[in-house]
């Protein structure tokens, strides 16, 4: 069963990991992009982690709700709502059970990828974060290093498409050949489960 | 002369010179609109470009008068957080509405509208037909 203190390590997990490859996200984020999005996260997720520090948070729902609207609040692009909206629909998804299953957390990620799509009107294929997210879901039920994988080839897999939405879609074919930095930063939210999972 | 029944008008934009200005040209297009409650809510928090969820909390609290908020966006982040904030619930004034419109024609069609006391239906609708108005 996965408690609050789980949900915590995930987002201390994936604070230290956006920490790490802010550089890299924000590179894969200049050719086809503003180059803002390793910066623009780290400032989120610095916001979370202090936010989790500060305010008491007794079930998973809770924890992913709290970190969502820090992500809204403080990341400034369009990144804060996005993975703002993740977390938070997956927390509200969760409910107030004080313990999760793998299971049951499959399924409120699942609710939460959902609303992400429905928000940006993003679907497979066009070069975002969902490319990675939605193998990820799909995988999720053979456990979090699965998962992992899942999501870490999600976001290679990107390189080859022609973005459709966001800032990178005015490119047209000139964004082809490049990796979506959002599909590289949720490989690593998904990856920080593992890390979580493990302590 | 009393506005508290104007709808008030939130412009959001990823520049706050942009937010401002165009605040200043629908203000200064509408006949009236001196009364019309606008506010910008451009950039971030730090004055660089991107959208700030506080800033757009703050400008739609300052301009509601009780008959509605319409917010017009330009793109990206200004239009995601502005859906995200409306789903949250309790951040944005009840009556705040995202409006799918473009945003400098929409903002002078919205602040014309909402200077002749028109209410929010009729903003919003006034605001998305400048979609329509063709240049070319």
């Amino acid at each position: 069963m996965l408690d609050a203190d789980f949900f915590r390590r995930w987002m201390t997990a994936t604070a230290a990991s956006v920490h790490r490859e802010a550089d890299r996200l924000t590179a894969l984020d200049s050719p086809i992009g503003d180059a803002d999005h390793g910066s623009n996260l780290q400032r989120g997720f610095t916001a979370v982690t202090a936010a989790l520090e500060k305010e008491e948070t007794d079930t998973p729902g809770a924890v992913l709700v709290l970190a969502g609207r820090q992500l809204i609040s403080t990341v400034g692009g369009a990144s804060g709502p996005l993975y703002g909206t993740l977390l938070r629909r997956t927390g509200k998804a969760l409910g107030d059970a004080a313990e999760v299953s793998e299971a049951e957390f499959a399924e409120a990620l699942r609710a939460g990828v959902d609303a992400v799509m429905q928000l940006g009107g993003a679907a497979p294929g066009d070069k975002t974060m969902i490319d990675a997210l939605v193998p990820a879901v799909a995988a999720l039920g053979d456990g979090f290093g699965a998962a992992g994988t899942a999501a870490e080839r999600g976001a290679e897999a990107t390189t080859p498409l022609q973005a459709r939405k966001g800032r990178a879609s005015y490119l047209g074919e000139r964004s082809i050949g490049h990796q979506d930095p959002g599909a590289t930063s949720s490989a690593l939210l998904i990856a920080a489960l593992g890390e979580a999972g493990g302590k | 002369m009393s506005d508290e029944k104007l709808v008030g008008i939130v412009l959001v934009s990823h520049s706050a010179a942009v937010a401002t200005a165009v605040a200043e040209l629908a203000k200064g297009l509408a006949g009236g609109g001196a009364a019309v409650p606008v506010a910008a809510a451009g950039g971030t928090e730090g004055g660089g470009l991107g959208t700030s969820a506080e800033l757009v909390a703050a400008a739609a609290a300052s301009v509601d008068r009780g008959a509605g908020v319409a917010l017009l966006t330009d793109l990206g982040s200004a239009v995601l957080t502005v859906k995200a904030l409306l789903a949250e619930g309790d951040e944005l004034p009840g009556s705040a509405r995202l409006v799918d419109a473009p945003f400098v024609e929409g903002a002078v069609a919205a602040v014309v509208t909402a200077a002749t006391g028109a209410d929010l239906d009729a903003v919003t609708a006034a605001a998305s037909e400048a979609y329509a108005y063709r240049k070319v």
